[in-house]
């Protein structure tokens, strides 16, 4: 059964939240739970960017056991698997219907703007004027793609991982993936294994084994409180807030997808790409810098992990402390690529997403595309910001991270509709 | 054992350094500087450079003195050896600011330093530069830094220390990176 479609007159009401994904979902019932009304403007189908903004093979990077949303826990039969992004829009639409949130779909926001005290929304469907507005539009919006891209020869095909679904969309030949985040390093497995040869440019990245001791390293960050870590606790936000997504993918076989795995199966690596030079790509002197780095920070969340399992009592029948080779580098790492040879036909830009808030015309966008928030609650009263990385804790970019950040903010959001009145404008009720 | 509070000194104010990207990420137009050296031609493979005088936060600055440097290259290659190689003061520059940068990271993490030595050794292909062999660069093949340190943390504590050190590093990034260089001539007299 599908819920019967929910498709209000614009108008007034106190809260329209942006986004029907799992974050602007949480957020809903949060809403609802306080009896505060709201409408959630959703610009295709709920979990748009899931099926149609990510790759075929593309599966959730935490166990099932953690995709859950408030009174929402998964019920299915592999709580160790992962989920596919058809699994992920099953999900969250299997939640919107069981909350029956107020989604208003196919609306697609084209400018918010605050009016007085209330903001102004425009949508193709008409406008809404809210008290308050919550954007759950999501941080991966737009593939983040560096100039550099302007000088890489016209005969090279290029795209971003937001238009990759499959090797075989791919011209034969060398296929050079940029950047070593979760996506870039399945996407590099995943293009090399088709038989068209990797070269994998690396830059800062996050090592991370699938398993350690026995269980997900998803379980451990759970158990030990890492993802609980809040943001004001964190010695730079900035940082934490931008770093690349953990070297992790979810398969049946739970294995772990590493630069020394990539290495074996004949993938090259190199420094980042620096620059593009009459043709001819450049790579970083710094590759053995930050695979040291990289393999340093694991090796401390190991130890924070270890120094856990043994303060702890629960004693659970765990595998002994293990720790992983370090990352192998070739002797004479590969500094230079004629893009202009026959060697690479393709340039894969897995360098990352930024979210896109074009259609904000409330000044809270700083002079980088961000928005100015504390911890979601925004520098403009009555706006506020779901789903963002590190946004209250590790976790508030993760789907069972929405939770507890949802509660806050609903919590802080009513408050201020408490403190600012019944509005200026007549209520109608929506739902 | 003793119970007071250790208070790491390694000579660097970090405070001020903080303090410093605060003001900075505000006014992100005075982080703009330009960093110079003038240089004259004496004889041979001599020249004389000095660098005095700076831009930074928005005007000029100087350093508290004038500093003066020879390059030159060695009798080997039937030079007077005035100075160091230009190439060596490439590897002059990348200790200063690794070595630099171990200190400031060690202060804020609260390590003290007792001893930092560092060495290092770039290899170069001397047919690039003589038009030996084409497909030989001029530049290094490689550049190794060897770091002893004597310091109050453990080894993966020191390890980490050097490679947020070279993450930092301006003089790495430039050697690790391509830059761009504008050279302009004028004929004078």
């Amino acid at each position: 059964m599908t819920q019967e479609r929910f498709q209000p007159r614009a108008g007034s009401v106190d809260v329209v939240v942006i986004g029907a994904g799992h974050s602007g979902l949480a957020m809903s019932q949060y809403l609802s739970a306080r009896s505060i009304e709201h409408v959630v403007l959703e610009r295709g189908e709920v979990g748009n960017s899931w099926i149609r903004e990510r790759w075929n093979s593309l599966k959730l990077l935490t166990p099932n056991w953690q995709s859950r949303l408030p009174g929402y826990p998964y019920s299915g039969p592999d709580p160790d698997g992962y989920m596919s992004m058809p699994d992920v829009v099953g999900f969250i639409k299997a939640y919107a219907d069981h909350c029956r949130a107020p989604v208003v779909a196919g609306t697609e926001v084209t400018s918010v703007l605050s009016a007085g005290n209330r903001y102004r929304v425009d949508t193709g469907n008409g406008q809404w004027n809210a008290r308050a507005v919550v954007i759950a539009s999501g941080a991966f919006n737009l593939p983040s793609i560096p100039p550099i891209s302007r000088d890489i020869p016209a005969s090279i095909e290029q795209l971003s991982t937001r238009d990759y679904r499959c090797p075989g969309q791919l011209e034969q030949g060398g296929v050079l993936v940029v950047g070593a985040s979760a996506s870039g390093v399945q996407l590099a497995e995943e293009i090399h294994a088709s038989g068209r040869p990797v070269t994998l440019a690396v830059g800062e990245h996050v090592r991370m084994p699938r398993l350690y001791r026995g269980k997900d390293i998803q379980y451990w960050m759970h158990v030990s409180g890492i993802l609980d870590q809040r943001h004001n606790e964190v010695d730079d936000l900035n940082r934490v807030r931008n770093v690349a997504s953990p070297q992790l993918v979810g398969t049946d076989d739970r294995r772990t997808l590493d630069l020394n795995r990539l290495s074996a199966q004949g993938v090259r690596l190199t420094g980042k790409l620096a620059a593009v030079r009459n043709g001819k790509a450049q790579f970083s002197g710094s590759l053995r810098n930050v695979v040291k780095l990289a393999d340093l920070k694991m090796n401390r969340l190991l130890d924070t992990i270890d120094a856990w399992i043994a303060d702890s009592a629960a004693r659970e029948a765990l595998g002994p402390a293990e720790r992983f080779e370090p990352t192998r580098l070739p002797d004479l790492p590969c500094l230079g690529l004629d893009l202009n040879g026959e060697e690479i036909r393709t340039v894969l830009w897995a360098t990352g997403f930024r979210p896109d808030y074009s259609w904000l015309h409330v000044p809270v966008v700083d002079r980088k595309g961000f928005i100015r928030h504390d911890g979601g609650v925004a520098a403009s009263p009555g706006l506020y910001v779901m789903g963002l990385p590190f946004m209250r804790r590790r976790k508030s970019s993760f789907i069972h991270g929405a939770q507890d950040d949802a509660a806050e903010l609903a919590a802080h959001l009513a408050g201020y509709l408490d403190r600012t009145g019944s509005g200026d404008l007549p209520r109608r009720r929506v739902v | 054992m003793s119970t007071e509070e250790t208070v790491v000194d390694n000579g660097v104010n970090v405070g001020a350094l903080l303090d410093a990207r605060e003001g900075l990420t505000q006014a992100p137009e005075a982080a703009q500087f330009k960093w110079r050296a003038s240089s004259e031609w004496v004889r041979g493979t001599h020249t004389e450079s000095i660098v005095e005088g700076f831009f930074g936060l928005g005007e000029e600055q100087r350093h508290r003195s004038a500093f003066h440097y020879d390059t030159d290259h060695p009798e080997l290659f039937a030079s007077e050896d005035k100075g160091a190689t230009p190439v060596e003061f490439l590897l002059v520059g990348l200790s200063g600011c690794l070595m630099a940068g171990i200190a400031a990271v060690a202060q804020h993490r609260g390590i003290q330093l007792r001893s930092v030595k560092a060495s290092l050794e770039a290899g170069m292909d001397m047919q690039g530069i003589l038009g030996i062999d084409s497909n030989v660069r001029n530049g290094f093949d490689n550049i190794r830094v060897r770091f002893d340190i004597d310091a109050d943390a453990s080894k993966e504590d020191i390890e980490a220390l050097v490679a947020q050190s070279q993450k930092r590093s301006a003089a790495f990034d430039v050697l690790s990176n391509p830059t761009d260089i504008h050279v302009e001539v004028h004929k004078d007299g």
